[in-house]
């Protein structure tokens, strides 16, 4: 097999793994970059929605049931930490790091053990495998239209009255504030959103890969923050509309990497390093440029 | 209106860095007045507008706006009283979200937010009608994000903003002081036309005594916390520069209230 044929068939695998994974952006993108809250629950939340999801379906549940409890378990993860900043002033990357090491020993209760296998019980996907043809077919397109129907709702909410407070919540808080909105109220909705739809990336990604573990999310908020990064250098413009499509176009390019990384001789075991440092290098352009632009604009750090 | 009765304000009580910022201040604003505050710095104006808004609470002392004890109430529940506008002409805005979005918050100032979409359509030609009071052509750049906009123009559309839902009682803070001279100019004018057209309660600290003097019918010095000279009325329509530097130029140390004074 020749070399262009090896990095093209690494497609079909960055797509499925990339549209899977985008609800994470997606998230992270609520916390970060609407919120301007830096919050690292999600490497606790992405694992508890594979535990929760994992578990209701071993003990017989309908594949269904387990996603939409994984969605509002991830959901009061991220109202935690909301409450932990909001109401006792802990400080936004202490709240998250907090819950999120809360949440390893949550993860363990829910699951009973450290790694619970799916391939053997009816998953939500099994209806795919099931098909004649090639499975990556449904499952990409599976993954697809979850992960656009997300971005079309987000997209929406922002545009309303709670979604704009929000919006306005990360840029200015204390213009909205003196506007009559109850900034800490919202930051913990702005929460709980975001760490429901990493739960969900969880509950599938559980679903897809024919297990959960305990350690599945360590990592996630980087990765997360890489696509974020890919994305935004690719999608300039800066609506809504656009960094959510930003976000998601972002951790299927981030995923191609990743694929061609592995496929050139990188090892499985160095990717979170080769991660960590992208978006350190992310990050660390416009200081080395001495540019003012292009920081994080984050707030109670 | 606005009663502020005998309230006390101090930070870092107890310590070498004890300040008295507000000292047993009593003050009464009537309907419809138009006052000014000035003195220099540290004299307590921006304190005063901060225990007035919520951002900080008093130490001692009643704050009644209304016949309502807002003493302890948070911040965010005395917008549906106050609009506010800021020195930081970046402050009063949201520069990622756009004009309109901008305009459509403030008019939900104070009131329950649902669902409902933050823009309504039906509304674009009122917001029109706004902006093209301002005369600054921004009538046509509604979807715009404010961060493309300069400082004057994001304080005008504050102060829009800050009228928008018509508050009880308007607080300014400097909010033309990080202006260069002209655009200052302009926007004090404007400020002024929608006070005198809405009859608006208003508070404006100011460091700029020709503004204090020139605008509103009261004017308050503050000194170390207390009021030291509070005119209204004829004496305040007569009131000059030189006559309130020879009264009161011992306490004026502050250079850029002098140098604001000198240079007419």
């Amino acid at each position: 097999m020749g070399i262009l044929s090896q990095l093209l068939s690494v497609i079909p695998i960055s797509l499925e793994q990339g549209f899977a994974y985008a609800l994470v952006a997606l998230g992270i993108l609520v916390s970060f970059r609407i919120l301007a809250f830096p919050d690292l629950t999600v490497d606790g939340s992405f694992a508890l929605g594979g535990a929760v999801a994992a578990r209701l379906i071993i003990a017989g549940y309908h594949p269904l049931v387990g996603i939409i409890m994984a969605i509002i378990c991830g959901f009061l993860a991220g109202t935690a930490t909301g409450f932990l900043n909001t109401k006792l002033k802990i400080n936004s990357l202490l709240a998250g790091i907090l819950v999120m090491t809360i949440l390893y020993s949550v993860n363990l209760r829910v699951m009973g053990r450290a790694n619970i296998p799916l391939l053997t019980v009816k998953t939500i996907f099994t209806p795919f495998e099931e098909m004649q043809i090639s499975r990556y077919i449904p499952i990409i397109i599976f993954f697809f239209l979850v992960t656009f129907a997300s971005k079309i709702i987000l997209d929406l909410f922002f545009r309303t009255q709670i979604g704009m407070a929000m919006r306005a919540t990360g840029d200015n808080e204390q213009m909205i504030i003196t506007l009559g909105v109850n900034t800490d109220r919202i930051t913990v909705l702005g929460l709980g959103i975001s760490n429901a739809l990493i739960a969900l990336s969880g509950a599938l990604i559980a679903q897809d890969q024919g297990f959960s573990d305990a350690g599945m999310g360590i990592g996630m908020i980087v990765a997360g923050l890489a696509s974020i990064i890919i994305g935004e250098a690719l999608i300039r413009k800066k609506s809504v509309g656009w960094l959510t499509f930003a976000a998601v176009t972002g951790s299927v390019v981030y995923r191609l990497f990743i694929s061609i990384g592995l496929r050139l001789g990188l090892a499985p075991t160095d990717l979170k390093m080769a991660t960590g440092l992208m978006v350190i290098i992310a990050l660390g352009l416009p200081a080395i440029r001495k540019e003012k632009e292009g920081k994080l604009h984050l707030r109670g750090v | 209106m606005i009663k502020i009765k005998n309230v006390e304000k101090v930070f870092n009580r107890n310590t070498v860095n004890e300040k008295r910022a507000i000292d047993n201040l009593s003050l009464e604003i009537t309907k419809g007045e138009f006052v000014t505050i000035i003195g220099s710095n540290g004299a307590g104006k921006t304190t005063l507008l901060n225990l007035i808004a919520g951002t900080y609470i008093p130490d001692k002392g009643k704050i009644i706006i209304d016949d309502e004890d807002i003493t302890t109430l948070p911040e965010y529940k005395r917008a549906k009283y106050l609009g506010r506008i800021f020195q930081d002409p970046l402050m009063g805005t949201a520069g990622s979200m756009t004009i309109e979005e901008n305009l459509a918050m403030a008019e939900l100032r104070g009131k329950r937010r649902g669902l409902g979409w933050g823009v309504k359509k039906s509304k674009r030609s009122f917001y029109r009608e706004l902006l093209k009071s301002l005369g600054l052509g921004l009538e046509e750049r509604l979807s715009d994000p404010v961060f493309l906009l300069s400082g004057g123009q994001r304080q005008s559309i504050t102060l829009l903003m800050a009228t928008l839902s018509m508050p009880k009682l308007l607080l300014l803070d400097e909010h033309t002081t990080s202006l260069d001279p002209k655009t200052a100019q302009k926007v004090i004018e404007l400020t002024d036309k929608i006070v005198k057209e809405n009859k608006l309660t208003t508070i404006m600290v100011t460091h700029n005594m020709q503004q204090a003097i020139s605008y509103g019918n009261r004017m308050i010095m503050l000194h170390e916390g207390k009021i030291k000279f509070d005119v209204s009325g004829d004496e305040k329509q007569k009131l000059t520069v030189e006559e309130v530097v020879k009264k009161f130029g011992t306490e004026l140390t502050d250079e850029t209230l002098l140098s604001a004074s000198v240079s007419r």
